[in-house]
């Protein structure tokens, strides 16, 4: 069905007649899918009975689009593309140099993100800018921060970890617990957190070292349903399903940021306005952030780096060569893990409020899968993935333009994760190697020479 | 005594219908080597195909006797959902196979996310609830056996027994072994090896569909995120039986049933899916092959 037809030798009339054929048999697979599901709708009457509502408009709506769609595709989207990568391919490679912004661009990138809360704030004021700070701002930084710290995980050591989530969970869970209970302050219990959670993960990766690939994906999974539902069940802790709300905020290395006369507002003789709390937590998760790729950048330097990497390319030299595996895949475990605590006990302290809800096996999915887009060990890939992914999906919250499109019923919030997961799918179809698939190596003979996606390895687990 | 015997039938209930959602990991894991992270979705799928078809056989036609009614849901959910499992091996896995390990995964977590979603946004995020289908009970010695448990374990027997034969015996499922032990030779052999992974998809499919509906109809009442939790149990019950073998995800699926009605009996119902990933982790760690599966050995 998807073979690639060389435009020259097909002429148009039987193209055409390809595409009708293709088409057809694509309308008629999309109408026995949907009948069921789109056609009719279970609904609930006055009695709590299930009815079925038809809607057989929206299901020919669907139908014509598959038919169209297909059609386009195969008329006139694949020759085009066989013709424009012909073209590509007998065009000389491009050898010039990188520009200006390429160059730059890491550096470029932190001082648009440290220029971003000024530029908001004065755009759209102190309470338009609220939501610009905190929904695109902080929202996926943490996403960034989480992204980066399981980099480390299975990016460089290519270990695949599908519980991650569950390290966030532990920071948060100490942040919230500690602070609550014995009322330390974000200072102390960031670091201490960090601690626990990759005590939780050497705890969770040691028993874990003998497995490769999936299956080790399936028991980091299974661990990550075990925290949280031990987070669930164990009530007199953690108070199960309801959460743990009321969690203090954090404070300017002692200067709260409320109404009260120490507070920061009053000291620097400032019209009261939340928004200082919200731009206060944006520089500090930029900050973590920060600190996140720095370590990630100089830890691949030193001896413990390299090995993760050469853990990564091929196991069995790696042990032959006298490494260590245990705690080179503790180490990631740990370091990984950390980060991961880090990001929880900031999410905790901007919540306010952290319950298991927040911890579903999605969340690893979706740091995962941002991870795997941005390509895989490349710092800036996965920050523009985390950008594309949550940002877009936090920019669907936005558009409520579409409802003069669709109608008053239209929520496009309901529609965000269905997006989401198409988007990934489409995505991974497009660049199954990440954003940036190629790599630089961190050890080289006399000249570092960029390692082309088609020939990095991912780690055997 | 009773009692025992009793939560042994309960769990071979929940058991049969876990083997049969294993089936569809251990053989698409067998054959391609990829954790299909949708399998549980194509289930919950399944069990809405059958409600939506309950419905219909309810309003339209005005009820029907119940074997009648059960095969009608029990078809038309197994054609459904193999039209939906065969398209998205197609759009989805087809294209990366061949790509690197990770790509197939993430687009299976990704259809995953789509297909719950699709239901929520299509359906409703609301519990979806069926008056009993089935409600004869028989008691024997104190020990009551429902019509509905029987229904299913037949179902479950009887499939497998088809299928079996199917893998065992036909040419089709000489080539999906075939297949599965290389698929570079079997290719040069002369089989058609992306219509081999099709068809691996769309039996595992039906046999999901038919869980589905058992589901619907045992726990009256189907949800969106109700594919989440069995798929993870189900691919449980088939790391246990040993991944790739049919028998093993049958045992391992009966296992796992029988431990989590065990447990919820005389442990607390609150840790019983921590009792199944426990298992899982366990299983994994200390015999990765599993029950029946064969070692995999590692070539340098």
């Amino acid at each position: 069905m998807a073979t690639v037809t060389n435009p020259s030798t097909v002429s148009a009339g039987s193209l055409t007649a390809k595409a009708l054929r293709e088409a057809t048999f694509t309308a008629v697979m999309t109408f026995f899918m949907f009948v069921l599901f789109i056609g009719l709708k279970t609904d609930q009457n006055m009695r709590n009975e299930l009815i079925l509502v038809p809607r057989w408009g929206l299901l020919a709506t669907f139908v014509a689009i598959a038919f169209f769609g297909r059609f386009a595709m195969v008329a006139w989207l694949q020759p085009w593309r066989a013709a424009s990568k012909a073209a590509k391919d007998a065009a000389p490679a491009d050898t010039s140099d990188a520009g200006f912004v390429k160059r730059n661009f890491s550096k470029l990138a932190i001082l648009a993100l440290v220029l971003y809360p000024p530029i908001i704030l004065w755009l759209f004021g102190a309470q338009g800018s609220l939501k610009y700070i905190d929904n695109f701002g902080i929202q996926i930084l943490i996403y960034v921060m989480l992204a980066w710290g399981l980099n480390i995980v299975v990016g460089l050591a290519g270990l695949l970890d599908l519980g991650y989530v569950a390290f966030y969970a532990v920071g948060a869970y100490s942040y919230a617990l500690l602070s609550i209970n014995f009322g330390f302050s974000f200072w102390i219990l960031l670091p201490l957190a960090g601690i626990l959670s990759a005590f939780w993960g050497i705890i969770l990766g040691f028993p874990v070292l003998r497995l490769k690939g999936d299956y080790l994906a399936i028991v980091t999974l299974a661990f990550g349903e075990i925290i949280r539902l031990v987070l669930i069940n164990w009530q007199d802790v953690t108070q199960g399903t309801f959460g743990i709300s009321g969690i203090p905020k954090i404070t300017l290395f002692g200067i709260p940021f409320d109404a009260s006369p120490h507070g920061f507002a009053k000291i620097f003789h400032l019209p009261m306005s939340s928004a200082y709390y919200k731009v206060f937590l944006f520089y500090l998760i930029l900050l973590l952030c920060l600190l996140t790729a720095f370590v990630t950048i100089r830890l691949r330097r030193l001896p413990i780096g390299r090995a993760w990497e050469a853990l990564r390319e091929d196991e069995i030299a790696c042990r032959s060569l006298g490494i260590n595996t245990v705690t080179t895949k503790l180490t990631a475990f740990a370091i990984g893990a950390m980060f991961g605590g880090f990001a929880g006990s900031f999410f905790a302290a901007r919540q306010g409020f952290v319950s298991p809800e927040s911890f579903v096996f999605l969340e690893s999915a979706v740091i995962l899968s941002i991870v795997v887009l941005g390509g895989m060990g490349s710092l800036t890939g996965i920050a523009i993935a985390a950008i594309a992914m949550v940002g877009g999906t936090e920019l669907l919250r936005e558009m409520d333009f579409l409802k003069a499109v669709f109608g008053p019923d239209f929520t496009p919030e309901l529609y965000r994760m269905l997006i989401f997961g198409l988007a990934m799918i489409i995505m991974m179809l497009v660049r199954p190697r990440g954003f940036v698939g190629s790599r630089e190596p961190t050890a080289f003979l006399f000249e570092r020479k960029s390692v082309s996606g088609s020939f990095t390895k991912e780690g055997h687990g | 005594m009773e009692y025992f015997i009793q939560q042994l039938i309960n769990g071979l209930t929940l058991g049969s219908i876990y083997g049969l959602i294993a089936i569809g990991y251990t053989m698409v894991y067998g054959i391609i080597g990829m954790i299909n992270f949708a399998h549980g979705d194509i289930f919950m799928l399944g069990g809405f195909a059958g409600l939506i078809v309950y419905l219909l056989i309810m309003t339209v036609f005005g009820g029907a006797p119940i074997a009648v009614a059960l095969l009608c849901m029990l078809i038309v959910a197994m054609v459904t959902t193999s039209l939906w499992n065969w398209s998205i091996e197609r759009v989805a896995y087809r294209p990366l196979r061949g790509s690197f390990r990770l790509a197939p995964l993430i687009t299976a977590i990704g259809v995953s996310i789509a297909l719950s979603n699709f239901i929520q946004v299509t359906q409703g995020p609301r519990n979806k609830p069926i008056p009993q289908m089935v409600n004869s009970v028989y008691t024997i010695q104190g020990i009551s056996i429902s019509l509905k448990q029987i229904v299913i374990v037949v179902i479950t027997v009887a499939l497998l027994a088809a299928f079996w034969y199917i893998v065992e015996k036909t040419p089709l499922g000489r080539a999906q072994r075939a297949t599965e032990q290389d698929r570079k030779m079997a290719a040069l052999l002369g089989i058609d090896v992306d219509r081999t992974i099709s068809i691996t998809f769309v039996m595992g499919a039906a046999l999901a569909a038919v869980a589905g509906t058992m589901f619907l109809m045992y726990y009256g009442v189907i949800v969106f995120t109700d594919g989440f939790v069995p798929g993870v149990k189900a691919f449980t019950a088939a790391v246990l039986g040993g991944i790739g073998s049919l028998p093993g995800a049958v045992i391992g699926g009966l296992l796992i049933g029988l431990i989590e009605s065990l447990w919820s009996a005389y442990f607390t119902i609150a840790y019983k899916d921590v009792a199944t990933f426990a298992i899982l982790a366990f299983v994994l760690i200390f015999k990765p092959s599993g029950l029946l599966g064969r070692p995999e050995v590692e070539k340098v």
